[in-house]
């Protein structure tokens, strides 16, 4: 069969089985818009703007581990969309961006629209591609694929100049099944022998906790975690990203971890003695000062990447993997065993995690007589059912939602955890919506992080993506302002965001619902008229506390045991 | 601490500047870097040389091996191992200085490849030391121009980096 480029793209794309395409046309990929005008396998949702397309292809591959695709033209189109492309980097999540580029004879002379996409992309992608021959495209396309969603799963850029897909030369296309490439092999199995050695040291311990990552969430390991860390009655806890990947309402989970974890999740990371890290990477908002990170522990760090293993810490029994095979491995071994854990010690180990978790450390005044945005998302959760996917932007509405809406599932928790993309979460629950349109999405956002890719709002009308908007609106960029009110004598440099729109009136311009609640008393009302329109897009401005600050907090510098707790919740 | 890599990639446009960004991003040294395809023409064989302690080379090595087109790669500076590197060296080469720059040559057994009446090109291949030692040698005003290739290195013995 003679194909030209850009059919043999768009056909690839169906044999991938890309269901769904983020993208925003212009002069270099028209070939590619003229081929998807004659299909309908493949639906093309038209976004606002191009980083709004790759926040949604990142959005719905998190809630769907499936790979995430967006199409954006040659130069501006390019450079938009690498903030959504750093983004899914930072959180290896599988995504391949196809960029147009100008034709080849061009490439170098600052053609119009031209940019080295290659070369701008490159710190910020898994890997990319140039397509200067289009007998060079389908296995590119496969290979992109292939890598994407492999091993470390990551984006992958394909950059295509508009020659390569012009409709009048034709050549035979075959999409290879599969690929092979001598210069990648992604690790497939733990070792067995570090595997023995790892539950050995499990079971010795006195102290153990597991610290989670969004390894487990990408890696599919979620079962397999949750089948393993009740076996052996171990505590655990989890990163931002890790959310889900362990259910956050279960006995043994001890919440978030790190500079806005709860105190027992680090309290027990300072105490314990073994440390089973998985799928993590040892982020800095996690360890707090490194020399104080676990001060008496063996550690065990499960990963995919090698480059991930004593990175940051050292770490005693490293395995290298993918997590879903290595932890079910660990799983048969101890099952395997006669040996149990140390009970006793468990026991006490226990005993002195409940003491802290007694100190109730996400306690808040609830009683202000103005809304408290810890309550709506405690009420968010209780009216969803703890069962909504939920993205958001950043800042201090993210922390609140990995404090008070425990996921009990992976794919649910939408977040940038890693680059802290402000404007993620719009495009974000726009992606998870044309996902999985019979879920509950919510984006969850600041008055700051709303206003970055607010445009999309016109994207949900036209696709008709009924999620909601929860924005708890305090008036201030808030996390940075919490820091200014910590660290710079509440000088307050250019937080306060005054002349605000109308957000009801705004959502309405977009053909949505607007509403606003203000009183305490509203709030259930509220949310509960919210998540019962079905069919409608309803932007929900609640209006809260605007001095209201994150807790438990780790300054910089300190360790995991020396937390700053809520005015309201002082150690007795 | 020195370190010499020895890295085959895959003989494509781009892969050079990934090893090279790859440095800058994360903020290592490079010494050296020297490049060229092998006898199997899709393959590329660099040699790089950088410093810093072994958690840092740890980081390098496998940083580098992360990246898609590298095919395999080995700290030779591991094992026992051959570096050589290549100086082209045109030196001021006028009246008394003819003789003497020639038996300096000659000590340090070098070849004068280029000679004009002012002038010689010196072609010398060693070690990073001895070539030091010759500049060292040489007097400072007689140097026009210096070029060096940067080491390459193979390890010793029939053991070896190939596919």
């Amino acid at each position: 069969m003679e194909l030209s480029g850009a059919e043999i793209l768009v056909q690839c794309l169906k044999d991938e089985g890309v269901e769904h395409l983020f993208g925003y046309p212009g002069g270099a990929v028209l070939h590619i818009y003229d081929e998807l005008f004659k299909q309908d396998e493949v639906q093309h949702i038209l976004v606002r703007h191009e980083q709004g397309a790759v926040h949604a292809a990142d959005g719905y591959a998190r809630a769907t581990g499936k790979p995430g695709v967006a199409l954006l033209t040659s130069g501006p189109g390019a450079t938009n969309g690498v903030t959504g492309i750093a983004t899914a980097y930072c959180d290896s999540i599988p995504m391949v961006v196809i960029t147009g580029q100008v034709p080849t004879p061009f490439i170098g002379s600052d053609a119009f629209q031209e940019v080295d996409t290659l070369g701008i992309t490159r710190p910020c992608v898994k890997h990319n591609f140039l397509v200067k021959d289009v007998r060079d495209l389908a296995e590119t396309m496969k290979k992109a694929f292939y890598i994407a969603t492999s091993g470390r799963p990551g984006p992958v850029v394909i950059d295509v100049p508009k020659d390569v897909t012009d409709p009048n030369i034709k050549i035979p296309h075959r999409y290879p099944k599969s690929i092979k490439m001598r210069s990648y092999n992604p690790v497939k199995r733990g070792h067995s022998g570090q595997i023995k050695k790892a539950v050995e040291l499990i079971l010795s311990a006195k102290r153990p906790v597991v610290y989670s990552g969004g390894g487990v969430v990408t890696g599919d390991g979620a079962a397999e975690l949750t089948d393993l860390v009740r076996e052996m009655n171990l505590p655990i806890t989890s990163t931002l990203m890790g959310l889900g990947g362990y259910p956050g309402t279960g006995k043994q989970f001890l919440g978030m971890l790190g500079m806005h974890g709860t105190y027992e999740a680090n309290m027990a990371m300072h105490d314990c003695d073994v440390l089973i890290a998985i799928g993590a990477r040892f982020d800095d908002r996690v360890t707090g000062k490194v020399k104080d990170f676990c001060p008496d522990a063996k550690i065990i760090h499960i990963d995919i990447d090698p480059a991930s293993i004593s990175k940051n810490v050292r770490v005693d029994i490293p395995i290298v993997g993918p997590v879903k095979q290595v932890l079910a491995d660990m799983l048969n071994v101890v099952k395997a065993r006669k040996s149990r854990p140390n009970r006793e010690a468990l026991e006490q180990w226990w005993s002195q995690l409940q003491q802290w978790r007694s100190v109730n450390c996400l306690k808040y005044n609830a009683n202000s007589g103005r809304i408290k945005p810890q309550a709506a998302i405690e009420m968010l959760h209780k009216i969803t059912g703890g069962d909504a996917i939920i993205a958001s932007d950043v800042g201090q509405h993210q922390m609140w939602v990995a404090q008070y809406y425990p996921f009990d599932k992976p794919q649910h928790w939408l977040t940038s955890g890693g680059l802290g993309t402000m404007g993620f979460g719009l495009p974000a629950a726009m992606g998870a919506k044309v996902a999985c349109p019979e879920k509950d999405v919510v984006c969850i956002t600041g008055d700051g992080s709303i206003q970055m890719n607010i445009q999309e709002l016109a994207t949900c009308q036209h696709f008709n993506l009924p999620l909601k908007v929860m924005l708890l609106n305090n008036g201030y960029l808030g996390m940075v302002r919490q820091w200014q009110e910590f660290f710079y004598g509440s000088r307050y440099s250019e937080v306060t965001v005054e002349a605000q729109p109308d957000f009801i009136k705004l959502a309405q311009a977009y053909g949505h619902v607007g509403m606003r609640v203000e009183k305490p008393e509203d709030l259930e009302g509220a949310l509960t008229e919210m998540m019962a329109m079905k069919d409608r897009l309803v932007f929900l401005d609640v209006v809260v506390d605007p001095g209201e600050n994150v807790y438990p907090m780790i300054m910089a510098g300190k360790g995991h045991h020396e937390m700053q707790l809520s005015p309201d919740c002082e150690l007795s | 601490m020195r370190h010499i890599i020895s890295i085959l990639m895959e003989n494509e446009a781009g892969a050079l500047s990934r090893v090279a960004g790859l440095f800058s991003a994360r903020g290592y040294n490079i010494e050296s870097l020297t490049v060229a395809p092998t006898e199997d023409p899709t393959l590329s064989r660099m040699t790089l040389v950088t410093c810093g302690n072994n958690e840092i080379i740890e980081q390098i090595t496998k940083q580098l091996h992360k990246l898609i087109e590298v095919v395999k790669l080995a700290d030779l500076s591991e094992g026992v191992h051959i570096e050589r590197e290549m100086m082209l060296i045109k030196l001021l080469a006028k009246g008394s200085h003819r003789e003497e720059v020639k038996r300096l040559v000659e000590i340090f057994r070098g070849n004068i490849i280029d000679v004009t009446d002012t002038s010689y090109i010196v072609e010398m291949t060693g070690t990073c030391d001895k070539l030091d030692a010759f500049i060292g040698a040489v007097h400072e005003d007689l140097i026009l121009e210096t070029v060096r290739t940067g080491p390459s290195g193979i390890a010793r013995g029939t053991k070896g980096l190939s596919l």
